[in-house]
């Protein structure tokens, strides 16, 4: 499903790599954990997979899109095709609760109908009923982020980035998100989640890939994090 | 529906939607958009208007043909029809002795001592054609056919554009000239500041929500998706003030017409700017609502540009 063959991103001509010739295979319908210190390159291995950012060498293959052969104008279909729960959210500010989720069905050519009821349903799985008309600035960290979470599933995606989804949320919330994540692995979409919380990754034992300046410090099936 | 229509009807919604919410930035931006364009409306109609004072004085000016008493009526018909003939004649009229002797008694009503210096048995005056030409820059055509010695002999006097009333002629048409390129030119240099104004203030508006255009690239929106709404939002702003730099301008007018009774400002004719304004409403409308839209897309096409860019390296 993600498949990244040495790839090297370089930020700069002379700066030291930010990722240095990483190799991960992930299978269709897995759940992997990226953890790492801040600055190890967890982000900057996220935005390479949404093409935000080109790798300086190597080679990316996600859902059977090879990036090399990827036009420009067809980024969006295959941004359409992640969903991607950002770390600073990325909520459309002048958007209402209902308009930040419906977005990204509009984008796909969804009809209104459609929409109205499929919105609803994502809103309550995150707990967001009753707040559809809240605009972002309205809400609390942990609000908005439930909000991400929905925008970012709401179109059944293949493949799921969460960056540090339960960054801002207290425990009993955290566990809510990922449960929330476990449930639409199950439904067989490829998860790929890094986060800070030990305690999450020790429970959750799903495949854990270590990142450390750059380089992968280790790949275990179930394995457990200290920080 | 159709995804495309869908998709169209998506944009022009949110277009409108976006214009109601960003209200405040709508109003700064239009503000400067009918500041602007009531500039180029204003410099449009002086520039008509200026045009219109410089033609009332050119078609004042004619060329006065005096005839001898004796050349018979075929001769007056050749010689009139033949300067009618010219390229840069615009009209040509003849006047009798009689005409010319009643004119002259119109003119000078009252000065009881040129009017007995001339009386019906005793007419000194001579019939005169009267020549007005197209353009006074041009009137050397004329001067040469008259010249000619078959018509110089038909003349009692030479014709009156020489002497004192041909440097008043060429005084004026070098007024007029530079009057009409400084107006073409004012027009030119409001228009394209205008422009340039109007462009910055959707640029500033556009960067201002920079972080929304950001946002929709990420989740996947097509470059339309996300242009096409502030394209709607710019167009409306063009619209509106399109028709507010035209209701302002008619404002003006009527607080002119009341206020100052003047109907004129040196060359400045205000009664014929109204009527001009007036008369050329829709046309007027039309090129303000050309212009503002023209702007108002092309600005937000180019001004969204660099947000919509993927990385190439």
């Amino acid at each position: 499903m993600i498949l990244l063959d040495r790839v090297t991103k370089t930020y700069g001509k002379h700066a030291t790599p930010a990722l240095d010739r990483i190799s991960v295979h992930v299978e269709p319908k897995e759940f992997v954990i990226v953890v790492g210190q801040s600055g190890a390159g967890k982000t900057t291995l996220l935005r390479l997979l949404t093409r935000e950012e080109k790798p300086s060498s190597g080679k990316i293959i996600v859902g059977g899109i090879d990036y090399d052969k990827l036009r420009d104008r067809d980024i969006p279909l295959l941004r359409r095709k992640i969903g991607v729960v950002f770390q600073d959210f990325k909520l459309l500010p002048n958007r209402t609760v209902f308009e930040n989720v419906a977005f990204a069905l509009e984008i796909v050519g969804m009809g209104n109908y459609e929409i109205r009821h499929t919105v609803p349903k994502v809103l309550d799985i995150v707990n967001l009923r009753g707040k559809e008309k809240r605009m972002p600035y309205e809400l609390s960290g942990g609000e908005r982020q439930r909000v991400a979470i929905a925008r970012a599933i709401v179109r059944q995606p293949k493949i799921l980035i969460a960056d540090e989804p339960t960054g801002n949320l207290d425990p009993k919330h955290a566990w809510d998100v990922i449960n929330v994540l476990e449930k639409i692995n199950r439904y067989g979409t490829t998860v790929l989640l890094t986060t800070h919380n030990q305690e999450i990754v020790n429970k959750l034992k799903r495949r854990v890939v270590t990142i450390e300046h750059g380089h992968i410090a280790s790949d275990r099936a179930s394995a457990s994090y200290k920080i | 529906m159709n995804r495309k229509m869908i998709t169209l009807s998506r944009i022009i919604k949110t277009g409108m939607v976006n214009f109601v919410r960003n209200a405040w930035l709508a109003i700064a931006a239009m503000a400067v958009m009918v500041v602007t364009l009531t500039i180029v409306l204003f410099s449009l109609i002086t520039n008509a208007t200026f045009a219109n004072t410089i033609a009332q004085i050119t078609d004042k000016i004619d060329i006065s043909v005096y005839l001898k008493d004796d050349i018979t009526a075929k001769d007056r018909t050749k010689l009139v029809e033949n300067l009618k003939g010219l390229p840069n004649v615009k009209a040509v009229t003849y006047l009798s002795k009689d005409q010319v002797l009643e004119n002259y008694k119109k003119q000078n009503a009252g000065n009881e001592a040129l009017l007995s210096a001339v009386s019906s048995t005793d007419n000194p005056l001579p019939a005169t054609i009267q020549v007005k030409p197209r353009d006074l820059n041009k009137i050397q055509d004329i001067k040469d056919y008259l010249s000619k010695p078959d018509n110089l002999k038909l003349q009692s006097d030479d014709p009156s554009y020489s002497g004192d009333r041909k440097a008043a002629i060429d005084k004026i048409t070098h007024a007029t000239n530079i009057l009409r390129q400084v107006g073409i030119f004012a027009v030119l240099m409001f228009t394209i500041i205008s422009v340039l104004i109007i462009f910055n203030t959707i640029q500033m508006t556009i960067f201002n929500r920079r972080d929304e255009l950001t946002i929709m690239r990420l989740l996947g929106a097509s470059t339309w998706y996300i242009r096409g709404p502030f394209v709607v939002e710019n167009i409306i702003y063009g619209i509106f003030s399109a028709i507010m730099s035209i209701v302002l301008i008619k404002i003006l007018f009527m607080l002119a017409s009341s206020a100052l009774q003047a109907s004129s400002l040196g060359l400045l004719d205000i009664n014929y700017a109204a009527t001009y304004f007036n008369a050329h409403l829709f046309v007027l409308l039309t090129i303000q609502l050309g212009v503002g839209i023209l702007i108002g897309a092309a600005s937000s096409i180019v001004a969204t540009r660099r947000y919509l860019k993927f990385k190439t390296k």
